[in-house]
């Protein structure tokens, strides 16, 4: 599968520019509420029209605007996985997936029953989707989508309607379906850890642009931008000051730092993040002595909240740690976890 | 009473009621038809669609019997035309009846279906075309049963307004005994000629009629409906 995206349009006040590339497995859309990833997938799968670009989908040209060429949505073997699941609420399991299989009634049936198999959903076909749970009703849909037969699968926030424990193992339940049928997956979401979790190959997008495309790990490792770092869940990020080709200055914390990787002209920031400030007993090199300003527990861990104590009007920077350790009076920032941001 | 209904002539309950239900049958399927074309506009175009398409609700229905005398006359350009390569005629005929009935329910369909059609959730419309449907099949087998009560509404309405239709019925159709006169038309003839007894009777029969034709509309419309215990 080959998917590439180049597409821009304007709505609602601002300006969408989305440029991408897949070439199988599962790439992410990361990007805050609101930032045009949802109308990206609407875009691809023909739900709504970009102003100018180009989607071409296994050398297939979907969309370009230069040639006026808009396949219709049904045309375009793109499957969507809604947001509320968009089953059809008039109709029962089984009519919701026989609408989608060509054919007679009659040959529709054992393709049914097998399905319904396959997704632990025998014995539901005569219900309608407002008398199933959460995850039947997304299997429903995955069902339903799956028979449609699409090359590649678009998730929009698959996992956003539904809470804490029921969301970690439908999660798991809904890739390996995927992965069984051997589809592709582009999926936006707003939680970097499920785009972590999920997506080998991910996009960042902010403010309608996408920023940039790579591995996963290695943009949660080093997102090189500044928006990248903050969406990548990097609360602690300041402007700097270059002294160096291995030395900064802090701006925000009022600290000198020094780092293993060379300082480039172009880097303007460095981020840090929460869990790799390490607590120390006394002062050293890159440390800084701490003014506590507040301590929020969450169920495993804890979030410290902490002012340079040497410097008044510094920003405010997050420590995570383990509930066991104690409050440390020194933080020490590791030179090899600063992030180079630009 | 006995001697009351024996001298009634009947026909024009069947003739209402014929004409009542072909009228609905029409109305159905073509305001079904108008609302999902006007949801198909942009903004401006809608308004003014919409406007046309619900003018027989406020209008009075003298000046709708008007237009449509002034179109279907025989001698007008479309009676003539309708009269010489078709042989239909709807002036002072039964199918006049049916015309007339449908052009006052028409809106009340139209309004209806189109309420409906609004409530629908339009992902509903994307979904099915992301699955591979037709147009068509997303609107008749997906758009269509999810607008079920309020289109199941607006039908009995319309064959209420359409059983009970006068000015315009007069007007195109006349008021001939056993042809035209329906129920409403009857009741003004024998009022005007001082047979109480006989419009009395027919008063009660639309009467009876229209309060079941509410009924029905309550109870297909609640159904599934939200819970209002709020209110009491």
């Amino acid at each position: 599968m080959a998917l590439q995206v180049n597409i821009s349009k304007k709505f609602s006040g601002f300006q969408m520019k989305v440029e991408f590339e897949m070439d199988g497995g599962c790439l992410g859309i990361l990007g805050a509420s609101g930032c045009g990833k949802s109308m990206t997938l609407k875009c691809i799968a023909g739900i709504e029209k970009p102003d100018k670009g180009r989607i071409v989908l296994n050398d297939r040209v979907l969309f370009d605007s230069k040639k006026g060429i808009n396949v219709p949505a049904r045309d375009r073997h793109i499957g969507y996985l809604f947001q509320n699941y968009a089953l059809f609420p008039a109709m029962t399991v089984e009519d919701n997936l026989g609408i989608v299989i060509p054919g007679k009634k009659k040959e529709k049936g054992p393709v049914i029953d097998e399905i319904l198999q396959r997704f632990q959903l025998s014995g539901l076909k005569k219900r309608y989707p407002s008398q199933l749970s959460g995850g039947q009703q997304q299997r429903v849909a995955l069902a339903r989508m799956l028979l449609s037969t699409p090359e590649v699968i678009l998730l929009d926030e698959p996992f956003s309607a539904l809470d804490g424990f029921l969301k970690d193992i439908l999660q798991n339940e809904m890739l390996e379906f995927i992965r069984d049928y051997g589809k592709d997956v582009l999926m936006v979401s707003h939680s970097r850890d499920e785009i972590y979790t999920f997506c080998n190959q991910m996009v960042v997008m902010s403010e309608g642009k996408s920023l940039l495309q790579g591995n996963t790990r290695d943009i949660f490792q080093n997102p090189g931008t500044m928006e990248a770092a903050r969406l990548t869940g990097c609360k602690n990020i300041s402007a700097i000051e270059r002294l160096g080709d291995y030395e900064l200055y802090a701006c925000d914390w009022n600290i000198r730092l020094k780092t293993a990787e060379r300082i480039e002209d172009s880097i303007g920031y460095i981020g840090i993040r929460g869990h790799t400030l390490i607590p120390v007993s006394q002062p050293g090199e890159n440390t800084m002595k701490i003014r506590l300003r507040g301590v929020t527990d969450t169920p495993f861990e804890r979030q410290v909240i902490f002012h340079n104590g040497e410097e008044s009007d510094s920003k405010q920077i997050w420590l995570i740690q383990d509930k066991k350790e104690d409050i440390p009076l020194f933080i020490q920032f590791p030179k090899e976890e600063i992030l180079l941001l630009s | 009473m006995e001697t009351l209904l024996h001298t009634i002539d009947f026909s024009p309950l069947f003739l209402s009621l014929k004409s009542g239900i072909l009228a609905t049958v029409l109305t159905f399927f073509l305001g079904t038809a108008a609302a999902r074309g006007v949801m198909r506009l942009n903004h401006r175009a809608k308004s003014v669609v919409d406007g046309i398409l619900t003018l027989p609700l406020v209008l009075p229905p003298t000046v709708a019997g008007f237009i449509l005398l002034f179109l279907f006359s025989l001698r007008r350009p479309l009676g003539a035309y309708l009269w010489e390569h078709y042989e239909v005629k709807l002036v002072q005929t039964w199918l006049g009846c049916v015309m007339a009935a449908f052009v006052i329910a028409f809106p009340l369909m139209y309004r209806n279906a189109r309420a409906a059609f609004e409530q629908v959730d339009v992902t509903m419309i994307y979904a099915g075309r992301t699955l591979g449907l037709s147009e068509r099949k997303i609107f008749w087998k997906i758009i269509v049963p999810m607008a079920g009560p309020g289109l199941a509404s607006g039908t009995v309405l319309s064959f209420s307004r359409a059983i009970g239709e006068y000015g315009a019925t007069t007007m195109l159709a006349g008021n001939i005994l056993g042809k035209t006169r329906t129920i409403s038309v009857a009741i003004a003839t024998e009022v005007a000629a001082g047979n109480w007894e006989v419009a009395g009777f027919w008063v009660l029969v639309i009467v009876v009629i229209s309060f079941l034709m509410v009924v029905l509309i309550n109870l297909v419309s609640g159904e599934g409906s939200k819970d209002f215990s709020g209110w009491r």
